[in-house]
């Protein structure tokens, strides 16, 4: 007598297979179903913005005439940005996470400030638009100039560059801090002469995914009263200014009056995602080129 | 060291001077010990200073908006008309309009990033999993404003080419974009719930004579829930936040309707039309920005600190 019946065994079998079989499947095409989409997107933009890009189209001022439109204002206003939110955010985040990780007593303030922190990388991008414009634009008066704009990132992406520096210097051994304590340094000695340096390369990683998130955002720099006219190209900081992709959005809504300005919207679109591939790509590098592991 | 020996030499250095000149650079020493961690406090305590800041302006406004508009009224309001003579200050709209984008974005974003995730975690081989993770962080890191131009140009003349009735701005094709947006977040952080479960417990049910479908779904899942659905919870909040896609294709108008094939606007839309135009500093118009970005603030908040807990709190320590 069997204690088996393995036909039915064989029977039961092959359906839960086959769900699994099918789960697989459709598990898969799920996944690939983001990469489509990539592909599709990038595809759309290349196709309608690459006859568009040349040197003109670089090196003009904006022009209210397709055909003679380009994005120089833009890209020196994202340049004038950048050089505000760099060594803001730099300062800021940097000095922050050093302040948690090697002087904070592991107590409430040091939680509060961390969980502050956090919660601050949640707020959306709009609020801080908004506090941008009562607090740089009007309260202290600067108006919707490179400064203001580049404080509003800089306190934005700060939570980015923070909480990387954090992992860098976290990620230095205690050994080569005890070595430099036994020389007879002091603690801040240490820190710059020993921690920072080698923890400079997660650093650095976080302040240029940093910096390309700053490109890539547009919300608050529209909230904060960058103008859809013709401005000239800013030439210092208290400079009204636009960015590469605040002249999507104005191109892209304009679109549905003039066709072309789809076409201007998708090549400028290609300038951007060119600028930010590349800063991604340097951060990797970095990572790669100089992570150590002690 | 026969060098210094013989520079000591030639200054003839006095014992005395050398004491006093170590003493001197040590007190400049405890200077800076005592001064860098108190500028560094100060640095750290910007952050602070900065959600203050958001805080106390939004509240110091909405209170402003508040004794011109009872809070009733804005609250139950079903009319958005804020502009003219009799202008009308009901939030409903733009709650309506969000809640409905971030329904939508959700329904595209929850099934195909858990099914996403899942694949990764548990189908993939180590290969294919290391060839796709970075391409999906692609799509992660495309700026908004550019899904918001593929929402505009591409997303929406396609459904409208099998939804007759679609407007040429609706909130069906900004949902539908958002949610892709989203997908990256929704898999990345369920793939990292669920890559923490241990083998033990997946080989434990394979012993058992379970498919791998049936341990995915009755081990793996159970037991990544907690992180699972904090990823659902950030999803979201960073839906009801986004604002470049809706502002670019879901329109301006204040409809009050759930009917996704029409223009609606969401709040963050709202407030990036306001501050657009000329909303003179101390009108209603004015403060209702404040208004509808301190209600934005608290929905996020609400979002982001629930996360937070069931992460924390439903976490299973292996």
């Amino acid at each position: 007598m069997k204690y088996v019946d393995s036909e039915q065994v064989h029977k039961k079998m092959g359906s839960r297979l086959l769900a699994n079989n099918l789960a697989k499947t459709l598990f898969f095409l799920a996944t690939l179903f983001g990469l489509v989409v990539l592909i599709v997107l990038i595809y759309r933009v290349l196709a309608d913005g690459l006859g568009w890009i040349n040197m003109d189209f670089l090196m003009n001022r904006l022009s209210t005439d397709p055909e003679r439109a380009g994005i120089w204002g833009a890209i020196t206003g994202t340049l004038w940005l950048m050089l505000v939110v760099a060594p803001v955010t730099m300062i800021l985040g940097v000095g922050t996470a050093i302040y948690l990780e090697e002087y904070a007593a592991k107590g409430r303030i040091s939680s509060f400030i961390k969980t502050n922190i956090s919660n601050l990388a949640g707020v959306p991008s709009v609020v801080f638009g908004i506090l941008g414009l009562t607090v740089f634009a009007r309260a202290l008066d600067l108006g919707s100039v490179v400064l203001a704009g580049g404080l509003t990132m800089a306190l934005l992406v700060l939570p980015v560059v923070v909480v990387a520096s954090q992992e860098a210097i976290r990620a230095v051994p205690q050994f080569l801090r005890e070595a430099s304590y036994g020389m007879g340094a002091t603690k801040w000695q240490t820190i710059k002469n020993v921690v920072l340096p080698a923890s400079l390369p997660g650093i650095l990683t976080g302040v240029i995914l940093a910096l390309s998130r700053a490109i890539g955002e547009t919300a608050p720099l529209v909230v904060i009263g960058i103008p859809a006219l013709l401005i000239p190209v800013p030439d210092g900081i208290f400079d009204k200014f636009t960015i590469l992709p605040v002249q999507i959005y104005y191109w892209t809504l304009d679109s549905a009056l003039v066709a072309e300005y789809a076409n201007l919207a998708a090549a400028t679109i290609v300038i951007l995602l060119i600028v930010l591939f590349a800063m991604n790509s340097i951060a990797i590098l970095i990572r790669n080129k100089f992570q150590k592991r002690y | 060291m026969a060098k210094s020996a013989v520079q000591h030499d030639n200054k003839k250095l006095n014992v005395r001077e050398i004491i006093q000149q170590k003493k001197k650079s040590r007190s400049v020493n405890n200077y800076t010990e005592k001064l860098i961690p108190k500028i560094l406090f100060g640095i750290a305590a910007i952050s602070v200073f900065t959600t203050i800041g958001i805080v106390l302006t939004l509240i110091t406004e909405t209170i402003a908006f508040f004794k011109d508009v009872p809070f009733i009224d804005f609250f139950t309001g079903t009319e958005l008309k804020p502009l003219g003579e009799n202008a009308v200050f009901g939030v409903l709209p733009l709650l309506t309009g969000t809640i409905i984008s971030t329904l939508i974005a959700m329904l595209v974003a929850i099934p195909v990033g858990l099914m996403t995730a899942i694949f990764l975690s548990e189908y993939a081989s180590e290969k294919t999993r290391k060839a796709l993770k970075p391409l999906l962080e692609i799509l992660a890191g495309i700026p908004t404003i550019v899904y918001g131009f593929f929402a505009f140009t591409f997303v929406t003349p396609l459904l409208r080419s099998f939804i007759p009735g679609l407007e040429p701005t609706n909130i069906l094709s900004p949902g539908i974009v958002m949610g892709i947006m989203i997908i990256p977040m929704v898999a990345s952080l369920s793939e990292d719930a669920m890559s923490s479960v241990p083998n033990a417990m997946r080989e434990g049910a394979l012993a058992l004579g379970a498919t791998k479908l049936e341990v995915t779904w009755k081990v793996v899942v159970p037991a990544a829930i907690s992180g699972i659905i904090a990823s659902f919870v950030l999803g979201i909040s960073r839906a009801i936040g986004e604002t470049m896609i809706v502002t670019i294709a879901s329109g301006s108008s204040k409809n009050f309707t759930f009917d996704v094939t029409q223009s609606m606007q969401t709040m963050t839309a709202y407030i990036v039309e306001v501050t657009g135009g000329e909303a003179a500093a101390g009108t209603t118009l004015y403060y209702s920005l404040y208004a509808v970005a301190m209600t934005l603030f608290v929905f996020t908040l609400i979002m982001n600190l629930l996360a937070q807990y069931i992460s924390r709190k439903f976490r299973e320590e292996y």
